[in-house]
């Protein structure tokens, strides 16, 4: 059988005497690489392109006091393989340090297995924004196999365990799963301040959850609608909702 | 295989007097929306939720009558575990609803440690499922067989008396995900042996805006 790349990259950020954050440790592996930049530590290359086969691993620390936010150069194409593929992300965020986790959406092209896993623990008084998007398969493609598993620990209690599963097309393409979407994501959001009123519109739910964090659940036709979708209910649950707009 | 213990069948049965009859699992908003109309319609949105809402209810029904088995101890944690698998509000409301119900129907019925362990709280349904179902001398595969097939049933029923469906029809339906429903109450069977925290968790971003929408909503027949 033929073996994928298994990168292991790693970034910790940790606040100094001064609170200032400072990148302790970037690393890159192989195809998997990390670049930091002034607002964000980037992931590129092959990261974004998981084939069948890979097993891809980032380790995220973000120490007390600290902030870091990861992007990705690109969408994520999710590819075919002579073995599923895998990504795991670990995080943990010490208390009063913000993790922003926005990488550009991932495609599950046709005849991808791919499963993506993400754990993240917060300590009391961390917090965090998870962005995750999916677009089911290329344009006018039906999707590959897909599973994401997102767990996340707050002060040491769950605070969200959440799945997609795209696997039978009965089951995810079924009016009480994702119906006829092409497009499907998630925010959540973690710490203090937000939102505790639940809130509603096309294709959209802004959900507070029983520990502090809301999570947003969004399905659209497109990528580009679904990211409006995310963006306007992102507004809303920071408690913001006369500023929502009525695009969705 | 031995004969099913008439205990476990009162469990699944609809007249049980635990308020089931009052939540459509999202078949009401369902119809509301359009997007369930007749028959065909139904059966793909029990598939899509059985998958889901009905895999997580049956993990989380069998984890709890495995935990009943052992000392009588707190549920809290297992409660927690389906707090997070349970993003909307208002399906946690309807859970919890269904859990103090059934909860209160068991109580009446059976003596059990695990029982008491519950008592004056209201723990989400499959939480107290599966403590009533050790209760009524069941084990987690019982347990989970009867929180997806009774998911099931329960939309099923819901969507005849909204839609005014033909019920041999609905029923014929129901048999026809009798395989899939075995086989979720299977898969969550396994998943409850291993660590509560990583039970299934599959989402339905769907059942979840309904749920939201339908506890919004003026005019409605069921709670959810």
């Amino acid at each position: 059988m033929t073996r994928g790349y298994t990168p292991r990259a790693a970034v910790t950020a940790e606040a100094d005497a001064a609170g200032r954050t400072r990148l302790t440790r970037l690393r890159s592996d192989g195809p998997l690489a990390v670049r930091a930049t002034a607002d964000a530590v980037y992931l590129v290359g092959a990261a974004a392109s998981p084939l069948g086969g890979d097993d891809a691993a980032l380790d995220l620390a973000v120490g007390p006091g600290a902030r870091l936010a990861i992007r990705s150069a690109a969408t994520a194409l999710a590819l075919p393989g002579p073995a599923p593929s895998r990504t795991t992300v670990r995080a943990t965020v010490g208390a009063g340090g913000r993790l922003d986790y926005a990488p550009e959406p991932t495609v599950a092209a046709r005849g991808c297995h791919h499963h993506a896993k993400a754990l993240v623990d917060l300590a009391e008084g961390a917090s965090l924004r998870w962005v995750d998007e999916l677009i089911l398969g290329r344009h006018a493609e039906p999707p590959g196999r897909h599973t994401s598993r997102f767990d996340v620990t707050y002060a040491g209690r769950p605070l969200l365990r959440h799945e997609l599963v795209l696997d039978d097309p009965a089951v995810y393409g079924s009016t009480a799963v994702l119906a006829d979407a092409r497009a499907v994501g998630s925010v959540l959001l973690a710490g203090p301040d937000l939102a505790t009123d639940p809130f509603t519109a096309e294709g959209l739910s802004v959900l507070p959850l029983v520990g502090p964090g809301v999570l947003i659940t969004a399905t659209a036709p497109d990528s580009a609608a679904l990211r409006r979708r995310l963006a306007d209910a992102e507004t809303y649950a920071r408690g913001l909702p006369e500023t929502i707009s009525h695009h969705t | 295989m031995a004969g099913t213990d008439a205990a476990l069948l009162l469990l699944a049965d609809s007249r049980l007097p635990a308020g089931g009859h009052a939540h459509s699992g999202g078949v009401e908003p369902a119809v509301a929306a359009g997007a369930v109309t007749d028959v065909a319609d139904l059966t793909v949105f029990l598939r899509g939720r059985l998958a889901t809402a009905g895999l997580v209810a049956a993990a989380l029904a069998a984890a709890a009558c495995a935990h009943a088995a052992g000392p009588a101890d707190a549920f809290d944690a297992l409660d927690a575990e389906a707090d997070a698998r349970t993003p909307s509000p208002a399906q946690r409301r309807a859970a919890r609803a269904q859990g103090r119900s059934l909860l209160r129907a068991a109580r009446a019925t059976w003596a059990h440690p695990a029982l008491d362990a519950l008592a004056g709280t209201a723990p989400h349904h499959p939480v107290a499922l599966g403590a009533a179902t050790a209760a009524a001398g069941g084990g987690p595969g019982d347990a989970a067989s009867i929180a997806a097939f009774t998911g099931v049933t329960g939309g099923a029923s819901a969507a005849v008396r909204l839609l005014g469906l033909d019920p041999l029809a609905v029923n014929r339906a129901v048999a026809g995900l009798a395989a899939d429903i075995d086989a979720v109450a299977a898969r969550a069977a396994d998943a409850a042996r291993g660590p509560w925290a990583e039970l299934p968790a599959a989402s339905a971003p769907v059942l979840d805006l309904y749920a939201e929408l339908h506890a919004g909503a003026d005019l409605r027949l069921f709670e959810s």
